[in-house]
């Protein structure tokens, strides 16, 4: 199963898990994801075993912090990125992660079903887009977010097609802000 | 109205989760006061996302989702709105144990406070309080230097920096902040390198401030 063909579908099951608190669709988000996870963990230096209980642990976040995913905002691979992004930050630095004042639509998600779903569109093209770098370009990028280049080594990710998702998420703010006010 | 942005550069590292803490605690504040930077972290985020999508798969031991889903609560947390910044940003009040109110100041010297936040030792944070019109003794730097603006503003010899407001400051730049007249100005400053101050009494002081 390819994520190109499924971030719409992913993005419900994500919406099911945090409305209906849907195990089911959490069964499988959890097929897909955790051996992604896993693997990116020990892509990022940590052991097999490690890696195996700190997948566990990030699906369970992605299950307790289910409510403040955002289709309009990220795909399900972004959010969950995030949270294993952290988890590894937490292990293998053993640093605080600081992350950003969370900006949740409230106890009614409310985002709009078209801006996420254009949302989830560029973000295939994005996973399209990555895939299509030359190999030693896409390679470094692989390694930057497996956290195995120093922060001044890291190339700007040119040649990917980040201003679509800038703006779109940008939109997506200016709608949440005008709700808050 | 925010006129001095994170670099691509910062916010790839704190995307790529490569930055030193200090450096994440600074990006995190400016992030939650700029919708801007957010969405361009979105952005990068979302390579980040690519990236997970894409990588080969390592098989999750037997049973391991069985194990986790005995360890879900029967349903996801209630989303909490979170009270608004007041002064300080939800990532700085963590770190602080408060607002502003809350800071445990130290005098350093011609009106100037500070407080240095505990993060790992990579870099280093520090509050800085001046008051209107007071400056900071003029110094240089030996890495990157990085002051973002809570209250009031400050200026330089190269720009105006208000609430929001991030500085870069490299090597090259030798400067000297100064609060604009009014309230005090208040700062989160993060450094990669201890400074070195230009006239003598501060720069004898230095190993006592810490920075």
């Amino acid at each position: 199963m390819r994520l190109e063909d499924d971030a719409a579908t992913h993005a419900a099951l994500m919406l099911r898990v945090a409305q209906q608190a849907d195990r089911q669709a959490f069964a499988q988000l959890f097929a897909h994801y955790a051996p992604r996870v896993k693997a990116f963990l020990m892509k990022s230096g940590t052991v097999p075993a490690l890696a195996e209980d700190c997948a566990q642990d990030v699906m369970a976040t992605v299950w307790r912090k289910a409510g403040q995913f955002d289709p309009s905002r990220a795909s399900v691979a972004t959010w969950i990125f995030t949270i294993a992004r952290n988890r590894r930050i937490d292990v293998l630095r053993r640093d605080r992660r600081p992350e950003p004042e969370d900006l949740p639509w409230g106890p009614e998600p409310e985002p709009d079903q078209l801006d996420a779903l254009a949302l989830q569109r560029d973000t295939e093209r994005l996973g399209q887009a990555l895939a299509e770098l030359p190999d030693e370009q896409r390679v470094l990028i692989e390694r930057a977010y497996f956290g195995d280049l120093s922060h001044s080594e890291i190339a700007t990710a040119t040649g990917l097609p980040l201003g679509t998702i800038k703006s779109r998420i940008r939109l997506a703010l200016e709608k949440l802000r005008q709700k808050l006010t | 109205m925010i006129r001095h942005h994170l670099s691509d550069d910062l916010l790839t590292g704190y995307s790529a989760g490569t930055l030193p803490e200090a450096f994440n605690l600074l990006v995190a504040t400016h992030v939650s006061l700029c919708d801007e930077c957010r969405a361009r972290l979105g952005a990068l985020d979302a390579v980040g996302g690519a990236v997970l999508d894409a990588c080969e798969t390592v098989p999750m031991a037997d049973g391991a989702l069985a194990a986790t889903l005995a360890r879900l609560g029967e349903a996801p947390e209630p989303v909490v709105v979170e009270t608004p910044a007041a002064i300080f940003p939800a990532p700085l009040r963590d770190y602080v144990g408060g607002d502003a109110e809350a800071v445990r100041w130290r005098a350093v010297g011609g009106g100037v406070r500070q407080a240095i936040l505990k993060t790992s030792s990579a870099a280093s944070a520090r509050l800085l309080y001046i008051p209107g019109g007071m400056a900071v003794p003029d110094h240089g730097h030996r890495g990157t230097e990085l002051t973002l603006v809570l209250q009031g503003a400050f200026h330089d010899e190269t720009d105006h920096f208000a609430r929001g407001d991030v500085e870069t400051a490299d090597e090259d730049l030798e400067h000297t902040p100064t609060a604009m007249p009014g309230e005090p100005c208040i700062c989160l400053a993060v450094t990669d390198a201890p400074l070195r101050f230009n006239s003598l009494i501060p720069r004898l002081l230095q190993p006592f401030l810490k920075i």
